[in-house]
């Protein structure tokens, strides 16, 4: 659409403000293009409300077969670019068709809309919600406005949440305890925990804790799969004997992590792994990869 | 290889100092503008450096001490960030973002040191993560690092009694358990590095762990350091808790350095009230730890501690520390199957120092030592280890330097069976170094049994140890005879009871000292019993009223009569000379004796001797000279042993002529005969012998003899002996007159002529001398009374 407004001008402006806009949070996006532009942030069951105001280019008049602003929620899968999987999508008409000569501002509200999933940023799958503002028109094409926010949504913390401890090894060779403090963590979590070596027969450089992404999309035999390394966290230096026991301690806030997705609208599913891995001094990497589930948390500032 | 290794790590450690200061350079770039994310990052990168595997620790250090300096500066900066406003609460987040450990550990301590400092959060507790933390790094090198990194930031924050960090009640046991953790890490971490690598480098890794030991240690002088560790948390806590880590560590040269550590580190009070609890864990140790190194230094450490001040003996009894370590010592020399003798006596020599510190006064005690000390050795036989026979020599002089008297070390029975152990050469050093130790403190050996002792002692010096027949140098076995000779003098006691005792003693001893030592050894005996025939002289004559003295007390007959013996022995060694001198030593005590017949056998046995022994003829000389001086002066004879005597003099003499020897020799006869008589018989005598010079080689010997003769008449005329008369001179000196002319003059003659001048001159009261005098040679008189 953006070669529309390079080649021809634009027969006038669309912009799209919120009620709330001064005081609402900012969160940066990352575009398409790259650049990161600062949005609105809005959780699920908010009132999405604001105004839309059209002025036509100097001397110029719009007309139009009817104005209306969509609340679209859609999941775009890479190997199917440029294909919208709508899961929301509501309509508020603006004006009915005619011309438009000045500038004009309709205000809009979308109350308590039911935002299920939270914007999402992957490697093959894109889950947005943004504002459509469409003029439409008949040969001249439809003026077409979008203003992207995103949403988070928040969980409460989990009624249960088991600390993750387990006893791994290969017989004669390598026997570990570890242990992680929950099985959930929020988004500015820290993982405590310990490992415990139960028997060391192998020299061992390093070990690591990872925490890695799986965003699996598609469904059946189309099911893609990418797995991020998003965090290398060294736990260890050196080769510990039995016995010993190495703390954990591994803040979650300085990675991009977001809340574990499952089964999106069953198109996409984002999981997080803890991925303890030694490696020994010819580099073999002996790892053991624990699923933690991620979850936003209401903070209070 | 090798060098090439040196070069590489040269090249290395200056690749990783030129990182290090790079990302420094950026570090404090951030610093300067403030920008917190930059300093971190650079400071993360900065310390990536010391992730390094490749550098010897030895090479490492130089470049932690460089991270070090930097980190300082961090410090700083995280100190005015918090004053800015950041919760240093943020910060300790903060640097655990970083994904590397080590950067990541080394910021948390500095941060950590910031933390404590802010007084946000209860000093142990972050000490409690820090050390925590720190378990990271397994690595025994990078590991050490950082926890002494750890325990340099933090030994100031400990709270300990006293600190501003000092928290609620009984914080200062964080405080210890905080340095006694970090101990046990580090220690744990020097000890694996031994295990580390391939078996071929083991020496190298050993060189190397010994460089970093002072780490380890570091953290023992912490907790002395700590105010709060009194002596009761000492013993409860500390000592037990780092005794354990050194016992299970199972490593050599960890338990021997950590516990020489303790040693030196901690308050010798401590010491003396844990003494149980430190020798306990001796026996523990592994075999090849040096432990009597540990305990000597140990011992060392009392003994000073016991000799610095006399107040802190009691503490001493208190606690039994004399049989605690002797126990110790017991146990560990037991348990140690391997420990060379070397190593056994070492520590009695200790524990033998510390009792004569100690307990100067408990002799038992430093007997008990010997004993043990004796036992060990029977088991093992004489000692070829030089380093033993060094410790032993040691061993046995403590006890003589310490009381400055032999006496004290005589009633120490198992002296002398230790003394044996030694190899013959060091038995003999050591022999003299008792004698030197008698001489320079003038030790006053008083009794019969004493003398025993410490010829005991000294056996290696009296007699050829058995089979021990080596080729000593002469000097050195001359050195060593003058030295018993010189001992044997000062032997003494004013009693004559026990003097007659001590020497019965020294002659029993010394008779067993064969040839070799006995022209050495007899003569002070002889002449020190001659001294206590004078003292008893001397007491004779001060008890004229109490003639019912003792009855069983000795007399000077009793003593010349061991003389005789003793000095017979003399005549087989042989060395008649000698054996003739003393005799006549004797025969002159014997003279004032009073004890004629004494007397008269000696000179018979001096006669025998030179009758018998003394071959050479200037010997004979020699011995004749002495034997006619001595007969001058006795007085003690009657006319007809006197006469015996003279006769077989003059007749020596004669015999001695006849081989144209002086005629002089008769003279001294003179006294106890008619000097005429004598001088008659001298001139004779010097007639046949001029006549058989003539007949032999005609030379001027008869005048000369002439001339000596009338020197002596001379002197009796000046003393106005009737029977000398001026006709008898004046025929004598008329027959040498002839004598001269028959004889060519020679230089020779007028010189001995001027003899009897001088003598004239001497006596120039006496004119008729002096005209005779002049009568025969007036050039000369002139000459000299001009």
């Amino acid at each position: 659409m953006n070669y529309l407004i390079g080649a021809f001008k634009p027969a006038c402006n669309i912009s799209i403000t919120f009620t709330d806009g001064k005081t609402r949070k900012q969160v940066p996006m990352k575009k398409e293009n790259g650049q990161t532009v600062m949005v609105p942030l809005f959780q699920s069951q908010e009132n999405i409300a604001g105004k839309i105001s059209i002025e036509p280019l100097q001397g110029k008049r719009v007309e139009h077969n009817g104005i209306k602003v969509e609340l679209l929620g859609q999941i775009e899968m890479y190997f199917d670019r440029g294909n919208f999987y709508d899961f929301t999508s509501l309509v508020r008409e603006l004006d009915i068709p005619g011309e438009i000569y000045e500038r004009k501002t309709y205000p809009f509200e979308f109350s308590t809309v039911e935002m299920p999933y939270e914007t999402y940023n992957g490697v093959n799958v894109r889950l947005r919600y943004v504002l459509k503002v469409t003029i439409s028109r008949g040969y001249a094409g439809s003026i077409i406005e979008n203003q992207d926010f995103m949403v988070c949504n928040y969980s409460p913390p989990p009624s249960i949440n088991n600390s993750i401890k387990m006893e791994v090894g290969i017989e004669d060779c390598l026997h570990i305890e570890f242990e992680y403090n929950k099985s959930k963590y929020h988004l500015k979590d820290v993982i405590i925990g310990k490992i415990y070596f139960l028997l060391v027969r192998i020299k061992i450089k390093n070990m690591d804790l990872e925490i890695r992404r799986r965003e699996s999309t598609g469904a059946g035999a189309n099911t893609h799969v990418e797995t991020e390394t998003l965090a290398k966290f060294e736990l260890m230096d050196g080769a510990p004997v039995r016995g010993e026991s190495i703390p954990i301690r591994l803040f979650l806030s300085p990675y991009e992590l977001t809340p574990t997705h499952r089964n999106i609208n069953n198109k996409f599913s984002v999981k997080y792994y803890l991925n303890l891995v030694l490696v020994d001094e010819e580099d073999r990497r002996y790892f053991k990869q624990q699923e933690i589930t991620i979850y936003r948390l209401q903070d209070n500032s | 290889m090798i060098a090439n290794g040196v070069e590489d790590e040269e090249k290395w450690l200056a690749a990783a100092i030129a990182g290090l200061q790079q990302n420094a350079f950026y570090m404090h770039r951030a610093l300067d503008s403030n920008n917190l994310r930059d300093a971190l990052k650079y400071s993360a990168q900065m310390l990536s450096e010391l992730r390094t595997s490749k550098l010897s620790p030895h090479k490492y250090y130089e470049l932690y001490m460089r991270a070090f300096d930097e980190l300082r500066k961090l410090e700083m900066f995280f100190k005015e960030e918090t004053r800015r406003g950041c919760s240093i609460i943020d910060l300790y987040e903060l640097v655990q973002h970083a994904g590397n450990i080590l950067p990541r550990l080394y910021l948390l301590c500095t941060v950590g040191s910031v933390y404590i400092k802010s007084k946000e959060a209860p000093a142990k507790d972050v000490l409690k993560d820090l050390v925590e933390m720190c378990r990271g790094i397994q690595h025994p090198v990078r590991g050490l690092f950082l926890r002494s990194y750890l325990s340099q930031v933090s030994r100031d924050k400990l709270p300990d009694i006293g600190s501003e960090y000092e928290g609620d009640a009984e914080t200062v046991m964080d405080a210890v358990e905080f340095v006694l953790q970090n101990f046990t890490e580090m220690n744990k971490l020097w000890v694996r590095m031994q295990h580390q690598g391939p078996a071929r480098e083991k020496e190298k890794r050993e060189k190397e762990r010994s460089e970093l030991r002072d780490l380890v240690g570091k953290n023992l002088h912490v907790l002395s350091q700590i105010e709060g560790v009194d002596l009761e948390m000492y013993k409860d806590t500390v000592l037990p808790r780092v005794l354990e880590q050194v016992v299970n560590c199972k490593d050599e040269l960890a338990q021997f350095y950590l516990m020489d550590c303790v040693i030196q580190v901690f308050p010798d009070e401590y010491h003396l009230q844990t003494l149980e609890v430190l020798l306990g864990a001796c026996p523990q140790l592994q075999p090849s730890v040096d432990v009597k190194t540990v305990l000597s230094r140990l011992m060392e450490r009392l003994s000073n501690y016991a000799a610095s001040s006399a107040e802190v003996l009691p503490e001493f009894l208190q606690v039994e520390a004399f049989s605690k370590l002797n126990n110790a010592i017991g146990t560990v020399i037991e348990a140690q199957v391997d420990m060379p003798i070397f190593g056994a006596v070492t520590l009695y020599s200790s524990l033998l120092t510390f009792t004569l510190h100690v307990h100067p006064d408990r002799l038992d005690y430093a007997d008990q030592v010997l004993g043990a000390c004796f036992k060990k050795l029977s088991s093992k036989g004489k000692l070829d280890d030089s380093r033993a026979t060094k410790q032993i020599v040691a061993l046995l002089s403590a006890p003589l330097e310490k009381y400055n008297d032999v006496v004290t070390a005589l009633k120490l029975s198992n002296y002398p069976k230790v003394m044996e152990y030694l190899d013959s050469e060091t038995n003999k050093v050591m022999a003299t170094v008792i004698i030197q130790s008698i001489m320079k403190n003038k030790t006053n050996i008083s009794t019969a049994g004493k003398v025993e002792a410490l010829f005991e002692l000294i056996t290696g010096l009296i007699k050829d140890l058995d089979g021990a027949h080596e080729e000593v140098d002469e000097d050195d076995f001359n050195e060593e005879q003058n030295s018993v000779a010189r001992l044997i003098q000062m032997l003494h006691n004013d009693d004559p009871e026990e003097m007659y005792k001590i020497i019965c003693t020294v002659r029993k001893w010394i008779m067993t000292g064969g040839p070799r030592r006995l022209p050495f050894t007899v003569p002070p005996l002889v002449f020190s019993s001659l001294k206590l025939v004078r003292t008893l002289q001397g007491q004779d004559q001060g008890q004229d009223e109490n003639p019912f003295g003792d009855e069983s007390s000795i007399t000077p007959k009793k003593i010349f009569q061991l003389l005789n013996q003793t000095i017979e022995v003399l005549s087989t060694v042989p060395a008649p000379e000698l054996a003739l001198q003393l005799y006549l030593q004797c025969a002159e005590a014997a003279n004032d004796s009073d004890l004629e017949p004494v007397a008269y056998e000696f000179f018979t046995q001096a006669y025998i001797l030179y009758e018998e022994e003394v071959s050479d003829s200037k010997a004979q000389v020699t011995a004749l000279h002495l034997m006619i001086g001595t007969l001058q002066r006795m007085v003690v004879f009657g006319v007809e042993n006197r006469d015996t005597l003279t006769h077989k003099a003059t007749g020596y003499s004669a015999k001695l002529l006849k081989k144209l020897i002086n005629a002089e020799l008769f003279m001294g006869v003179h006294i106890s005969f008619g000097v005429l008589i004598c001088l008659k018989r001298a001139l004779r005598i010097a007639n046949a012998a001029q006549q058989m010079s003539n007949a032999a080689r005609g030379s001027t010997g008869s005048a000369m003899l002439f001339v000596e003769i009338l020197n002596k008449y001379l002197y009796f005329f000046e003393k106005e002996n009737p029977q000398i008369t001026a006709a008898v001179i004046q025929s004598l000196i008329e027959l040498i007159k002839t004598e001269m002319q028959s004889e060519s003059v020679t230089p020779d003659l007028v010189l001995m002529l001027s003899l009897p001048a001088h003598c004239g001159t001497f006596s120039s009261r006496n004119r008729k001398v002096e005209q005779l005098v002049k009568g025969m040679s007036p050039s000369r008189h002139d000459g000299v009374v001009g």
